[in-house]
């Protein structure tokens, strides 16, 4: 069964694959025309949509089965939260794209939810056994509930990033505030891949280096780094042979390992980007740009704040009321200033304010797709900082 | 103030900008710009009113620009906390003054200093949500009213200069109007539009209700605002921690002497190593990686017998059992208590052995509670062990004097005190954990030998006693605020308006949101009907090649 569903998630990969380039066949290929000679499109973006239509079955198949494996919603550590986290962002795409049918929404989309799904694969897959606090029908609740509003919200971003996309001017000279913007939303996604390379190529070879070291406890305790250490833990000392010395040591307060993978994913992101810009010798978002020059602005820029509309109530109704509904059971307080509940509330507060910034409308348009940005970044962060780096009551995986 | 009488004969109040009823803009009339519909254009109290004092605090607070920046700030106050752990999250017994500078460095010691490590109680974040209510209420009051006004007194025929400065706005020639109107609006009545008539003129109306959603949420908020800031009052709020052991009963803290606690038993279970399931979780964790399941304590729940005459022992009577576990509560009256920690294996009990050194033979053994000693124990042969000292968890304090740290035995030691036969004199004898001495002042050696032979220990748990008045009302708030939500979020408040004007069919339309489902509303007409598609104002080049088409349309 567990076999069984891993399988239906990898499937579910591959038709997100297909769904990508199905769409990009859409938008680059000719077009089709009828019998009188009207330009009626081609019917890729069509075959788009069933791939992506399958990939959310399959993807729900992996759910389920594994649901039915571990006895409990497969939402309770990093693997199966993020992957989750990519099949909710399918799923909105489904229902938004219903509404909208740009083509273009699901070329920028499909890849986001395969590259969460290969990230998430990076860490523990295995079914793991739930402490108690965390043996409530509420966590399954508040955690699918709260996916799906970020799924949603997710799709804002994908919808933003096509408006800058296709309304800046990308192939000036020199630096401006928003080439510098757009590029650096080109630079993280280019470091996401760059993490699952690197990731997964230690991992073929098995790279292991412990460390004794002294936790924050002001113990002793044992850290293993599956990346070569740049940053080794405080008083850290070596115990594989032949691993390198970490060129600096951190205080105890930090997850020098998280901070190690960090720093290898970022670092190995610049490369990786400085080696596409020196190759082509154009800017990242500029290779994208002829991508989207038939996208209608004001389309995007309304399915964006569409997909905000939508997602907003359902985000609250998960990632606060439910969150407080179960932290009153769990942990005694619907409320404890919580780093992740914090981050929860900074999510809920971006969001309001950027729908009451769009009540005015000189927000509309590029101010807005900023804005979508903005908040995807901080939904990402606090999935992978919050948890990973900085230590609280939702720390796992 | 003199109300403004509009050509129409209608009597709008002073700062009306757009007519209440047929839509004649009253302000900058002769401008072809966009209308501005925010609001119906109706007179709202913040831009009509600058004089008193009363007036301008009401418009600073009513202003979204206002608003939007409390938002921010609060935004950013609010992540600021997480940057190091806040006060309440630093290890128990750390000083702060202390802590964040050795842990953080001197970003920590600026922190501190800045009392950051207490932000969200400190005095100026409670002010920045008090002026965030302030503002929710004032900008609702200040819009709601005039807007529920302008859209009940609405009228279907509308201005001239109405029409034309809607963002979607298109005329046609028609054949017949008659026939185009009535196909018109069967088509709207189809698309669920509530459609009105007045003088061959129509206007379709949709989902008027959606516009109340942002006052209905923010009715919402306030009350969840106001209902946390209750907790603040005597009696509506408590949150005590105790720590009960097995066989142990309690006064339950914060019930005033209402409710005790026995712990009967607490157990914790681990998953089964066997469980398949978790197999390979299990091994990836490693040896001695613990998998807790359970935490669990049979707590029984007893009142004062009130018929007893109160006394020093009060009689207990058992009112109710549970088994408090991590997310199963117990219950009782107004309060709840939690299973939030546990100590496992703490001492309970230590059986001493007591030798005569000169028989050689263990004249007898004795049993000390550690949590409830008794002061001295009588032996076999009738001497009297007493207990001179006891220090539940001993250490040698700075000037070398023996002590204890807390009343808990987790290190216990004691001087016991028995009488030498031979000499008449007292001898003592200390005894701790693998320490053993002979302490009498006499230089002769002790009659009597202790070794301890024995021990017992049991678990302690940590609950925690909760009782919060305040729910009802975040409860009420919370609902009021997802009901005010989605109302505003998943109906979009849609109007078109179709008038026969010099021979010509005019359409107009307005939504407060998604321009672009609302255009699909009329391309159901001008499809079916004779109307042709009308403009969108905002189009700045009216391209109409092919793509655009297709993405409008497909």
């Amino acid at each position: 069964m567990e076999q069984l569903s891993m399988n239906l998630l990898g499937a579910a990969f591959f038709l997100y694959l297909a769904s990508t380039i199905f769409y990009a066949v859409s938008v680059t290929g000719r077009k089709w025309r009828n019998k009188q000679g009207e330009v009626t499109g081609n019917r890729w973006g069509k075959a788009g949509y069933i791939t992506a239509i399958l990939g959310v079955v399959a993807a729900l198949g992996y759910f389920f089965t594994r649901w039915a494996v571990a006895g409990h919603a497969p939402v309770s550590n990093m693997f199966e939260y993020v992957a989750f986290f990519g099949i909710t962002i399918s799923l909105a795409f489904v229902i938004i794209y219903g509404i909208y049918r740009v083509n273009v929404l699901g070329l920028i989309t499909m890849p986001i939810v395969m590259l969460l799904i290969a990230y998430g694969s990076v860490f523990s897959t295995e079914v793991q056994p739930l402490q108690p606090s965390l043996q409530s029908h509420w966590l399954e609740i508040h955690v699918i509930t709260t996916a799906i509003g970020q799924g949603i919200l997710a799709v804002s971003f994908g919808a933003g990033l096509i408006y800058l996309l296709r309304t800046i001017n990308l192939k000036e000279k020199g630096m401006t505030k928003r080439t510098f913007g757009v590029e650096f939303i080109m630079y993280t996604l280019v470091s996401v891949i760059a993490f699952i390379i690197v990731t997964n190529a230690f991992g073929a070879f098995d790279y292991e280096a412990n460390f004794a070291y002294i936790n924050e406890e002001g113990q002793q305790a044992e850290i293993l780094y599956e990346l070569p250490p740049l940053f080794g833990p405080n008083e850290g000392e070596l115990l594989t042979e032949d691993r390198m010395e970490p060129w600096l040591e951190m205080p105890d307060w930090i997850e020098s390992d998280d901070l190690n993978t960090v720093a290898w994913t970022f670092g190995t992101g610049l490369i990786l980007y400085a080696l596409i810009r020196l190759l082509t010798r154009r800017r990242v978002g500029a290779l994208l740009q002829p991508l989207f020059k038939n996208v209608r602005p004001q389309t995007v820029d309304e399915v964006s704040y569409r997909a905000i509309a939508i997602g907003f109530p359902v985000f609250t109704l998960g990632g606060l009321v439910f969150a407080m509904i179960y932290a009153q059971i769990a942990w005694t307080r619907f409320w404890g200033w919580d780093p992740k509940e914090v981050w929860a509330l900074v999510t809920f507060l971006f969001y309001a304010v950027y729908l009451h910034l769009r009540l005015n409308r000189d927000w509309h348009g590029e101010p807005s797709a900023w804005l979508a940005v903005v908040g995807f970044a901080i939904i990402i962060f606090n999935l992978i900082f919050v948890n990973l780096v900085i230590a609280g009551l939702h720390s796992y995986a | 103030m003199d109300e403004i009488k509009c050509e129409c004969g209608h009597l709008n109040p002073y700062g009306t900008e757009v007519c209440g009823s047929c839509g004649k803009p009253l302000v900058n009339s002769g401008s072809d710009r966009l209308l501005n519909m925010r609001y119906e254009g109706a007179a709202r109290r913040s831009q009509t009113y600058n004089k008193s004092i009363i007036d301008k605090i009401w418009n600073f607070f009513s202003s979204v620009k206002v608003g939007v920046t409390i938002i921010v700030i609060t935004l950013l106050a609010s992540s600021l906390g997480t940057l190091f752990p806040q006060e309440m999250f630093i290890p128990p017994g750390a000083d702060p003054a202390t802590f964040y500078a050795e842990e953080h460095g001197a970003l920590g010691q600026v922190y501190y200093s800045l009392g950051l490590h207490n932000l969200y109680g400190s005095w100026w974040y409670m002010l920045l949500v008090a002026a965030l209510g302030t503002s929710i209420i004032i900008a609702s009051i200040d819009r709601f009213f005039p807007l529920y006004k302008a859209l009940k007194s609405q009228r279907v025929t509308r201005h001239k200069s109405f029409m034309k400065r809607q963002r979607i706005f298109g005329t046609s020639r028609v054949d017949n109007e008659d026939t185009t109107m009535a196909q018109a609006q069967d088509i709207l009545k189809n698309k669920r539009y509530n459609v009105r008539e007045e003088n061959g003129n129509l206007l379709a109306e949709k989902n008027r209700w959606a516009r109340w959603g942002p006052y209905v949420n923010h009715i919402g908020l306030i009350i969840f605002l106001i209902g946390a800031s209750l907790r603040f009052f005597p009696g509506m709020y408590l949150d005590e921690n105790v720590w009960v052991r097995e066989g142990e009963t309690v006064v339950v803290p914060g019930t005033s002497g209402d409710y005790y606690l026995e712990n009967e038993q607490f157990t914790e279970e681990h998953y089964d190593e066997d469980d398949e399931r978790y197999e390979a979780a299990m091994a990836e964790a490693g040896e001695g990686a613990q998998f807790e399941e359970t935490f669990r304590t049979d707590a029984v729940l007893y009142a004062p017998d009130e018929e007893a005459t109160v006394g020093v022992d009060q009689e207990l009577e058992e009112i109710d059992r549970h088994g408090i576990e991590v997310n199963d509560a117990f219950h009782f009256d107004e309060y709840a208590v939690y299973q939030v920690d546990r100590k496992l294996d703490e001492l309970a009990e230590m059986t001493f052995d007591v030798e005569d050194t000169e028989t050689g033979e263990v004249v007898d053994s004795f049993t000390v509670d550690l949590n409830n000693p008794d002061g001295n124990y009588t032996l076999e042969n009738d001497e009297v062990v007493r207990i001179h000292s006891y220090f539940p968890n001993f250490y040698i304090d700075e000037e070398g004097v023996p002590t204890t740290e807390s009343d808990v035995p987790e290190n216990p030691a004691f001087i016991f005190e028995m009488e030498n036969e031979n000499t008449g004199q007292m001898e003592h004898t200390f005894l701790g954990i693998q320490a053993n001495y002979d302490v009498s002042q006499d230089e002769e050696g002790n009659q009597y030998a202790f070794s301890m032979s024995d021990f017992d220990t049991n678990h302690v748990a940590g609950l925690t006693v909760r009782k919060d008045h305040t729910i009802p009302f975040l409860i009420a708030g919370g609902g009021i605020f997802l009901i005010g939500l989605t109302q505003g979020s998943y109906w979009a408040h849609r109007r078109i308006w179709l008038q026969r004007k010099d021979g010509e069919v005019w359409i107009a339309a307005h939504t407060n949101k998604n321009w672009e489902a609302l255009k699909r509303d009329i391309h159901a007409i001008t499809e079916q009907t004779q109307v042709t598609t009308p403009q969108d104002q905002t189009d700045e080049t009216h391209e109409e090649d092919e793509n655009q088409q297709e993405h409008i349309q497909s």
